[in-house]
């Protein structure tokens, strides 16, 4: 298929609508309603389900409901709507249902803006709502990737019978940008629904999806399952892009918009000599903590650049575990940080006398 | 000893839908005869391995123990939100939610009122005992004014707590309703006219005619702390006067197959 000019928040709806998602409960917020009105339009034309529904509280209880029977399913919404959401991501965890997410963040806390931001890190990545859980978090930094990212989520979301969710922002889902749509996938048949789905007792016995273990024994046995799960997703799923980090001596680590922001500062840096690269993780669960601890044995500094107050930077000192001075550089708000901004983030580095690393290879 | 066999027959047995297990009930909670009532009725109408029930927070968060089906577990008040996603994507199920007064009508009331709305071709069944069980004996949406309760030690004074809210009168004014009723569980009598409602709640979605809800007024001895045949009589004197029973709302294609 040709590229075509196109918009995120279009995008990924519709590159959920070929991967083969059958279900979409949603309710309108800024700067993400385009993909609940493509999805009105889209849904229904192709015999699928479409439903506003009254609160984001409400929204995730219907995906989860369309879940447990054993569709493919899912909802997007922008910060202060994934905060509604956090009761039923819980649960939705502690169910084990397959369910994809899109949070296209905006400035917060409270009510905040509708101007991109990256606060959600803590939130989505940490697992947000109550208990021990983490969903996949993938984060794209392009329409095109922000479209194969939705349309891998319905898969990975049933390999592992987790949350998949795509932490985009209000630039990209606002940005337009020629882009290539994934094939168009078949929708699963009512009788190739999941052995595990609510689909009727017939003819096997009857299935309950719950999340509750009222015997701490069971309960604990149940949390070492989900731990497990994770275990296998930190050893398979971690995604991370790298642009002239083979001689750098300045890393700079940003996810999602800010990557691609922290990419131009780089090349405009390469041109005034200073060796520095790009590690962008796009897995930020599971976070490529092993990567970044291999480049805190090879570079003199590293600079994480975000646009919050400094989320991510703590899994980046995780890894670094002060081996090399690590600089963060954000802005908050709604606010991006330009270019010329980050560049000079890396020339004040540079300039610093950066200590020789010492535990490590060297 | 004699060899004639004697005729045996069946007049009373467990029905399939419910399973053989012992409940974690009090003595005198009204929730079992509820549960068996509507799996007679999933058994009359042959449905059982076509229903998913979602069970709520509260009392009956273990309905799923007792009926022997597909079962979805619920956030507390969420049932019905969750209800619709299982019937949207299911629409050839029978779908019911089982909830509370607590989980239907104080923090699930919006989702129950857009299920109302919508028309949503989903059954409830909404147990009003009018005081909170699990978490033992607070105050429910539907405590009476005067009622006793822990969190209302001197009796639910209404200039400070309000009024108990009615929820057959209030779902009764949505266009998406189709049947909404309110039955009693206190006798023999009364029991038998709430299966009757149960039986047409699950032919109203059956039918596709919209949202079917059956209220049963419902003891709850323990924490009203009577002996459990007082709290029989206790539904009769107090609740039901607060929570007259009676037909609400009853779609016309129902009401003239039954005669109204």
């Amino acid at each position: 298929m040709a590229k075509e000019l196109l918009e995120g928040n279009v995008a990924f709806a519709e590159a959920a609508v070929r991967a083969g998602c059958e279900a979409y409960f949603g309710y309108p917020i800024t700067p993400q309603t385009e993909a609940l009105e493509h999805m009105a339009r889209r849904m229904p034309e192709l015999g699928r389900v479409f439903l506003q529904a009254e609160s984001e509280v409400a929204a995730v209880n219907m995906v989860y409901g369309a879940a447990c029977a054993g569709v493919r399913v899912m909802t997007s919404s922008s910060s202060p709507g994934v905060s509604l959401m956090m009761e039923g991501l819980s649960y939705i965890a502690g169910s084990e249902v397959p369910v994809v997410l899109v949070d296209v963040m905006r400035g917060g806390p409270g009510l905040g803006n509708i101007a991109p931001s990256q606060g959600d890190y803590n939130q989505m990545v940490k697992g947000g709502g109550h208990g021990d859980y983490r969903p996949i978090v993938l984060a794209p930094a392009t329409v095109q990737e922000l479209i194969d990212l939705t349309y891998q989520a319905f898969d990975l979301a049933e390999k592992y019978r987790c949350i998949v969710v795509i932490l985009a922002d209000g630039s990209l889902g606002q940005i337009m940008e020629p882009a290539e749509m994934p094939p168009m996938r078949p929708v699963r048949k009512a009788e190739d629904r999941p052995a595990w789905a609510l689909t009727g007792a017939h003819a096997r016995k009857p299935n309950i999806i719950s999340s509750i273990y009222i015997d701490p024994v069971e309960e604990e046995k149940f949390n070492l399952v989900l731990m497990q799960k994770m275990a296998r997703i930190e050893a398979n799923e971690v995604r991370y892009k790298e642009l002239l980090l083979e001689d750098a001596e300045i890393a700079v680590v940003a996810f999602g918009t800010a990557g691609r922001i922290a990419q131009s500062a780089i090349k405009a840096a390469r041109e005034e000599g200073i060796k520095v690269g790009l590690l962008r993780p796009v897995s930020l669960y599971p976070y490529p903590y092993e990567r970044v601890r291999e480049l805190s044995r090879k570079v003199k500094s590293i600079l994480v650049l975000e646009m919050n107050g400094g989320q991510m930077v703590d899994d980046v000192k995780m890894a670094v575990e002060g081996r090399v001075p690590v600089r963060f550089y954000g802005r908050m708000g709604g606010m991006v940080p330009l270019p010329d901004e980050v560049l000079d983030e890396i020339r004040a580095l540079h300039a610093q006398r950066a200590p020789v690393p010492t535990g490590g290879a060297r | 000893m004699t060899t004639a066999a004697m005729a045996e027959t069946l007049i009373y047995s467990r029905p399939e839908a419910l399973r053989p297990v012992h409940t974690h009930y009090c003595p005198g909670c009204t929730h079992g005869v509820a549960h068996r009532l509507i799996a007679e009725v999933i058994d009359e109408m042959g449905i059982r391995e076509m229903t998913i029930g979602v069970a709520p927070v509260g009392c009956s968060v273990f309905a799923y123990n007792y009926f022997d089906f597909d079962f979805a577990e619920a956030a507390h008040g969420r049932a019905p939100a969750m209800a619709t996603g299982i019937k949207r994507v299911s629409p050839g199920k029978i779908v019911f939610t089982y909830q509370g007064d607590g989980d239907l009508a104080a923090i699930g009331m919006s989702e129950i009122m857009h299920v109302a709305g919508r028309g949503e071709n989903i059954t409830t069944i909404f147990i009003n005992n009018a005081i909170y069980g699990m978490t033992s004996g607070q105050m429910a949406p539907t405590t009476l004014p005067g009622q006793k309760t822990t969190s209302t030690p001197l009796g639910r004074d209404v200039e400070v707590h309000g009024f108990p809210l009615k929820m057959c009168e209030i779902l009764s004014q949505m266009e998406g309703a189709a049947y909404i009723v309110r039955r009693s569980l206190h006798d023999p009598a009364n029991i038998r006219k709430a299966k009757k409602a149960l039986r047409q709640a699950f032919e109203v979605q059956r039918q596709g005619l919209g949202f079917a809800m059956v209220e049963l007024l419902s003891s709850c001895p323990t924490n009203w702390g009577i002996p459990a045949e007082a709290a029989l009589h206790w539904i009769e004197e107090h609740m039901i006067p607060a929570y007259p029973l009676g037909d609400y709302k009853v779609h016309p294609a129902i009401a003239e197959k039954v005669g109204g």
